[in-house]
């Protein structure tokens, strides 16, 4: 196929993916190829990369989807037929029968087939052992062909191949056995520090390993199915299109990567509005200064700004269980914008609701954090069910007095009461005294007002309720705070 | 390929325009490895697109990566005069672009009064005689070749970041009492950029962009091989290795290639050889800057299986 209709194909395919590739971008691509040559794979995924992927978050899909259009190019990425052995295998054959002794194995011939299962992972902690990159390649092409059992046309995807594959060699003692190799074979004991060196080392080839393997069955799927069938069937949601209500451990962990830029971007949002928003008494000393550059003629009078007063937050966040991937994610929010805003206080509520500032600003670990509120926090009042009204209720009357007009009030949570008292009037109390209350909701929102979602009598209080089920959302709510 | 874009003519004559700098991207490669900086893959990629396609780049990544570093070493690989923009917030057009000396064009007018008729003066007192060159026009007028390095962009107002589109794209100032600057050679222009923000799209859509993260296991043992002088390979070897094991914690900071050399330097000051964990943990504080860090990778790596 020409470059420049698998470029077409490749573009379209980011697009679907949801990367903003623009039209300049495109051509930019275009006369990148022109200097680059597709046989340098590495340089062209580059030059692709640098020119159409402007997000570093991006960079893990734009992957993907390469491998997808660009894998089969180049010799050594060819699939090797059954039955017939290369060069290449002959030559692990050789070392093969060194493994196992002078001569007492089944000799040469018959390449790699021949070889037990047990043999092929005896060669693949040799391998993993010495660090051996082109072997450990080899390894992966012939496990995916003896292992995953692939047949072409069948409706499985690639994960169902990896699983049976990585079963098949027994990856999860690979690195104990390693371990326990590397430890009789050194001469003196190792030291701590050296073990968890090793240990580190290891676990980061066997990590390549899996990685070999998962795109030698990308590349055998792609021969089957063709690119874009293949590339539709691994299309992931960007990192920022990740609902927090189903992310995958990866995926929140990736999450907390993209927060703080996003806490910084709130801080900085809230803070800015003040600064530029009006201008205060004249500065005399500055003015004068600047009328020597008109002879004297104060020309150009400059004001003091006034300083910007430190924004206070309150955060108020539903903990319970429907929303218990949510809470996480809130608490981790919480636990960001803590470090940008001098004064942010959180409280965390099932039916019952308790301040748990303390626990975010005493500890620099946030993992140690969320398992304090969780354990610690006292937010269960009757029964663990989650009571909106109540909570809300209890917040005001012990904390209402601190909400002033610097204070702008979050509020975090599904609005499914339970079917309890509302007592909205809390909520239209507190937009009397604060500067803002907003409301996020982590439900899609035709879920909004039905059932016992009674988010729009409290919405109706607020200064918007917006919808927040991913970060894209989320920034687009800071994005666009007045 | 031809479409109907508006800068579209401007785009094939740009790319007409360049002369190489380099050959390929091996040349760049290796003539970065001459300044002592060591390049991967899509460093020197993107570095060899950009000479090509003239077009600045954009670079992004972790403080202490050698962003502006890269920036630095192609001026002095290519032989060009480095000229800096430093951002920060409340950065403004008189301190990057130009800004006409007022003194010196009050002196103008105040020197003959009676001679000149208004519009000559009005003429003259508006030409490049009084006009103070800033960074970025500076980078564009200059005859000899220029590397431009505008430095931490992300922090710089998203309004002011409007001030570097002509430049980026056409290579141009427009000055509206003197008209349009265009630049007499094409510079190599690189930004960096902590990420504190998310830049306009705008501006991205005009550089190309490259992410430079901490580098891989061999990459940061080369790089302490070359920057630290007489240090044994073995250390080199394993300071990689330990700084690897500490970057895969959850770390507040993780530490940068700088602390990582930093690190190096201490250990061959203190004349150590070989790091067992006592020394490990003594000098952490010189790889990390926050005392539960520090705590935190003392446990981990002294942990026993």
């Amino acid at each position: 196929m020409p470059v420049l209709d698998l470029m077409s194909g490749f573009i379209v395919e980011l697009r679907n993916a949801g990367l903003p590739v623009s039209l300049t971008e495109n051509l930019d691509a275009m006369e990148a190829v022109k200097v680059i040559p597709i046989e340098d794979r590495d340089a062209f995924k580059y030059a692709l990369g640098a020119t159409l992927v402007k997000n570093n978050a991006h960079w893990r899909v734009f992957e993907t989807i390469f491998e997808v259009y660009f894998s089969l190019r180049g010799p050594e990425y060819e699939i090797a037929q059954d039955g017939q052995p290369d060069d290449f295998w002959r030559e692990m054959q050789e070392q093969m029968d060194q493994v196992k002794g002078q001569g007492e194995g089944k000799g040469s011939g018959g390449g790699m087939d021949s070889l037990t299962p047990e043999e092929i992972a005896a060669m693949l902690m040799r391998a993993l052992m010495s660090g051996d990159q082109a072997m450990m390649r080899a390894l992966a092409k012939q496990s995916v062909q003896r292992f995953a059992g692939m047949e072409p046309g069948r409706p499985v995807g690639g994960t169902y191949y990896l699983y049976r594959t990585l079963r098949n060699l027994d990856l999860d003692n690979m690195l104990q056995k390693l371990m326990d190799a590397n430890r009789e074979m050194s001469d003196q004991k190792l030291s701590s520090l050296e073990e968890r060196l090793e240990k580190d080392e290891f676990e980061s080839r066997i990590e390549q390993f899996k990685q070999e393997v998962e795109s030698e069955i990308r590349r055998r799927l792609v021969a089957d199915r063709g690119a874009e069938a293949m590339a539709k069937t691994l299309r992931k949601p960007l990192p920022e299109d990740v609902e927090f209500m189903h992310a995958s451990r990866d995926e929140m962990q990736s999450l907390k990567k993209a927060l703080y830029p996003l806490t910084r971007k709130l801080a900085a949002r809230l803070a800015r509005k003040r600064r530029h928003g009006r201008k205060g008494p004249l500065d005399f000393r500055n003015t004068v200064r600047h009328s020597l550059s008109y002879g004297g003629v104060p020309a150009d009078p400059k004001f003091r700004y006034p300083r910007p007063a430190k924004p206070e937050l309150m955060v108020v966040a539903d903990i319970s269980g429907s929303v218990a991937a949510f809470a996480r994610f809130t608490l981790m929010f919480v636990y960001a914008i803590q470090n940008q805003f001098s004064k942010v206080r959180s409280f965390v509520f099932i039916d019952g609701i308790d301040e748990v500032t303390k626990f975010f600003k005493s500890t620099e670990d946030i993992g140690e954090a969320i398992n304090r509120v969780n354990t610690e926090a006292d937010v269960v009042w009757v029964d663990g069910h989650s009571d909106y009204g109540h909570a809300f209720e209890v917040f005001f009357e012990r904390y209402g007095k601190d909400i002033n007009s610097k204070t702008t009030v979050l509020l975090l949570g599904d609005a499914r009461n339970n079917y309890h008292a509302a007592q909205s009037w809390v909520v239209k109390e507190m937009r009397k005294r604060a500067r803002h209350v907003y409301w996020l909701n982590p439900e899609p929102k035709s879920y909004w007002n039905t059932g016992d979602s009674i988010v729009g009598e409290y919405g109706a209080h607020t200064d918007g309720v917006f919808e927040c089920r991913n970060l894209r959302q989320l920034e687009g709510f800071v994005e666009n705070l007045d | 390929m031809r479409v109907a874009l508006s800068n579209g003519k401007a785009y094939t004559a740009r790319v007409m325009r360049v002369k190489p700098r380099f050959k390929d991207v091996a040349t760049v490669r290796s003539g970065l490895k001459k300044e002592n900086y060591l390049a991967d893959d899509g460093i020197a990629g993107v570095v060899y697109l950009a000479d090509r396609l003239g077009k600045p780049v954009l670079i992004e990544g972790p403080a202490g990566t050698g962003k502006t570093q890269l920036a630095k070493s192609v001026a002095e690989m290519t032989g060009a005069r480095l000229i800096r923009l430093q951002c920060y917030e409340g950065l403004d057009e008189s301190k990057a672009l130009y800004e006409w000396n007022y003194k010196k064009q009050l002196l103008r007018i105040q020197a003959d009064k009676t001679s000149d008729s208004w519009s000559e003066v009005h003429d003259d007192i508006f030409s490049e005689e009084f006009l103070l060159t800033r960074p970025l026009l500076e980078a564009i007028t200059s005859e000899e070749p220029v590397v431009l390095l505008i430095d931490e962009v992300d922090r710089v107002e998203v309004e002011t970041e409007a001030l570097l589109l002509e430049i980026l794209s056409d290579y141009q100032v427009s000055i509206p009492e003197l008209g349009t600057i265009t630049a007499k050679q094409i510079p190599l222009v690189f930004l960096t950029s902590n990420n504190t923000r998310e830049l306009s799209e705008a501006l991205k859509r005009r550089c190309l962009y490259l992410h430079v993260d901490y580098p891989d296991l061999e990459r940061e043992k080369e790089i302490v091989l070359n920057k630290v002088p007489d240090i044994s390979e073995n250390l080199a070897d394993q300071i990689a290795r330990i700084v690897r094991s500490i970057r895969q914690l959850d770390l507040k900071k993780a530490p940068s290639v700088s602390e990582t050399l930093d690190w190096a330097r201490t250990l061959m000051l203190l004349g150590i050889e070989t790091i067992d964990e006592k020394e490990a943990k003594e000098t952490l504080h010189i790889l990390l800057k926050y005392q539960t860090d520090i705590a935190k990778a003392a446990k981990e790596l002294s942990v026993t299986k």
